[in-house]
């Protein structure tokens, strides 16, 4: 059984976070950008899990581990958020969020 | 043998007896509730209503199926896929006995051990959140809506008090492979009491068994926890507008889901297939003598029967009952299904106090469902976690 | 057999990706997003990270996306509108993302060395050793930080019963 090289996991992550970058750089609606964020998070643990094995260490684990918890706690902050913005603009669309420009 | 044949066979007999189970288990909750409730339950489909889950089937198979024409279309066929499939998933890691040997194979008597085969179950069991609220968004109706929600809130709100209770039992069993739990519970505390997680030295895990037992009732949606469902609260709750083969799968789903969480209380709290008193004292015996008073008895009571309708049924219950005990006293039968025997009779025995509850207790509101969950169950956890983890600490 | 299992679940991870960033509604892309993060748990596994493949189902699956799912329920958010963004975005985006991508898997290729990965040590045992000495005080901050982040939750999201 012959494993699996490590390139195949980088450019398999590369083109995850590509995704994401394109997702958050061109949809409109903010849960769908915070979506985006969550693929491009997930695309970087897969590179620190890839790595971790390669190297025969357990801190890629680790810090994909910290990265996964970092994550949770930006969700449910991130999520608060959108959910207030909902109840005072009635919208969830980020080109209607302009109160700051100009 | 052919190592991925022996395990399409061991997954082909783990299904098979699993559906037959979920199928049988039916007729036992609707008996067991009937004398709870002095009556009778199903009597006349067969001896002793023993055809009723075929009926049962046949009826909802043959019953008109609805795609009704206001629910989001992929949703609504998904979410009853994935709750049967998420359900019966999580067996495969359940041990349900030692290492045996049949016509020369050795093999384990469990499908597959993962070395993280507790934390498989939490994932799945985590999953099934998913399987109720998407039924109840994608039917596009209130009640189920609601129903979905609340479920949702309820089952993620049971998960953590699930988590801490079966984090303790970890603790002393020093492993998260369930084969190990099982076999760290094996050595006898002074030669005759079993050394099972719930009586084991220096913490005996009855808390966080009481802890997961309340918790299992509320991830598996069974009554006094079942408000989402609740006929006379939310129509039907999630499933009201699913009708036929999917509505039986959400039944499924849950009867399933309810024999994962005993056998996992099992195997981490009751010592799994584990005898309760060494087999130098006899134990390996016990099965074969309970079944034989079982025999005696159905004979005494049979011949003759209280009531005419019975003078086929009750003989011939009492002489398999005594077939089955001297059977069960072959030497060569005893040591491979010995093991198997306690671990059903374990887990059965947890599946009646299931059954037990929900014909003896009210149905708890949601709000007082939420608030306990909350501010009981899961400080009472995770105080049990802290005390577990303290007296390994300073014991070891 | 382990190219076999990483080409399915890769390819289902990249699927699952492409829907994530395609689709209108919202509820769409967040359960394939699940997808992806399913498939990426298979493909942990497959790299001998038994803990963090488990990990990942029951917190980023089980946990977070669960909380995106009802915040998007309780929105009620619809499909979303076509954007007014610049025709030349919409046109050059795809083909020049593909480049990039092209471009960036050349380098990868060529930068890593040929040999292959074996399943090395990601058991709970390793992880939670590591994670209990070497790391003990990130994992105490992040502790803080995941309550921060409850306490702050709580607080944004409340609202004030009259």
């Amino acid at each position: 059984m012959d494993a699996v090289p490590l390139s195949w996991y980088l450019v398999l992550s590369a083109v995850l976070f590509g995704l994401g970058v394109a997702g958050f750089l061109f949809r409109r609606n903010i849960i769908t950008v915070f979506m985006s964020i969550e693929l491009m998070l997930n695309a970087v643990n897969l590179t620190f899990i890839a790595f971790a094995s390669r190297l025969g260490q357990v801190d890629g684990q680790i810090f994909a581990f910290f990265v996964m918890v970092v994550a949770a706690a930006e969700a449910a902050v991130g999520l608060a958020i959108i959910l207030v913005i909902f109840r005072n603009r009635a919208t969830l669309q980020i080109d209607e969020l302009d109160s700051m420009k100009n | 043998m052919n190592p991925h044949l022996l395990m399409v066979l061991k997954a082909a007999v783990v299904l098979g007896a699993l559906l037959a189970t979920l199928l049988y288990i039916q007729w036992v909750e609707r008996k067991v509730i009937a004398h709870i409730q002095r009556r009778l339950g199903p009597y006349r489909v067969g001896p002793h209503g023993l055809l009723q889950p075929v009926a049962d089937t046949l009826k909802l198979l043959l019953k008109e199926d609805l795609l009704p024409g206001h629910v989001n279309r992929f949703l609504y066929l998904l979410a009853p896929f994935l709750a049967v499939t998420l359900a019966l998933i999580s067996i495969a890691v359940i041990p349900f006995g030692p290492e045996i040997e049949v016509a020369g194979v050795r093999t384990w008597i469990q499908l597959t051990d993962l070395n993280v085969g507790v934390l498989f179950v939490l994932a799945i069991s985590s999953l099934t959140v998913y399987a109720v609220v998407l039924a109840g968004w994608s039917s596009n109706s209130k009640y189920p809506l609601l129903g979905g929600l609340r479920s949702a809130a309820q089952m993620i709100g049971y998960e953590l008090p699930l988590g801490m209770a079966v984090a303790a039992p970890l603790l002393m069993s020093g492993s998260l492979s369930l084969r190990e739990i099982v076999l760290s519970q094996q050595p006898f505390a002074g030669g005759f009491v079993p050394g099972w997680n719930i009586f084991r030295m220096p913490f005996p895990q009855v808390i966080s068994f009481f802890v997961f037992l309340i918790a299992a009732f509320a991830e598996t949606n069974r009554i006094p926890f079942d408000l989402p469902e609740a006929e006379n609260e939310l129509v039907a709750g999630f499933h009201t507008e699913y009708s036929s083969l999917k509505f039986a799968s959400f039944f499924m789903a849950e009867y399933a889901n309810m024999i994962t969480v005993c056998a996992m209380a099992t195997a981490l709290f009751l010592g799994g297939w584990l005898p309760p008193w060494p087999a130098e004292y006899g134990s390996s015996y016990a099965p074969s003598v309970v079944l034989a008073l079982a025999g005696a008895l159905l004979l005494y009571h049979g011949l003759p029967p209280a009531f005419r309708r019975d003078r086929l049924t009750l003989p011939a219950a009492g002489v398999a009952a005594l077939v089955a005990a001297a059977v069960l006293l072959i030497p060569a039968v005893q040591a491979r299904l010995l093991p198997l025997i306690w671990f059903l009779a374990k887990t059965g025995f947890l599946l009646f106090v299931f059954i037990w509850a929900r014909g003896t207790l009210p149905r708890l509101r949601y709000d007082q469902l939420m608030r306990f969950t909350w501010t009981f169950l899961f400080p009472v956890g995770v105080l049990n976690l802290m005390a577990t983890g303290l007296v390994v600490a300073l014991g070891a | 057999m382990a190219p076999a299992i990483f080409l399915v679940f890769a390819a289902l991870a990249v699927f699952c990706g492409l829907n994530v960033v395609l689709r209108r509604h919202p509820i769409a892309s967040a359960l394939w997003l699940i997808g992806v993060m399913v498939s990426l748990a298979v493909l942990y596994g497959l790299l001998g990270a038994h803990f963090l493949a488990v990990a990942q189902v029951i917190v980023y699956a089980g946990a977070i996306m669960v909380l995106f799912v009802m915040v998007i329920m309780l929105v009620n958010a619809g499909a979303e509108q076509p954007s007014n963004a610049s025709r030349m975005a919409q046109v050059l985006g795809l083909p020049l993302l593909a480049g990039l991508l092209a471009v960036l898997g050349l380098v990868i290729r060529r930068a890593t060395p040929a040999a292959a990965l074996a399943a090395r040590k990601g058991t709970a045992h390793d992880v939670g050793t590591a994670l209990f000495t070497t790391y003990l005080l990130p994992f105490e901050i992040t502790s803080i930080l995941v309550l921060i982040a409850i306490l702050g939750a709580v607080v944004l999201a409340y609202k004030e019963k009259h």
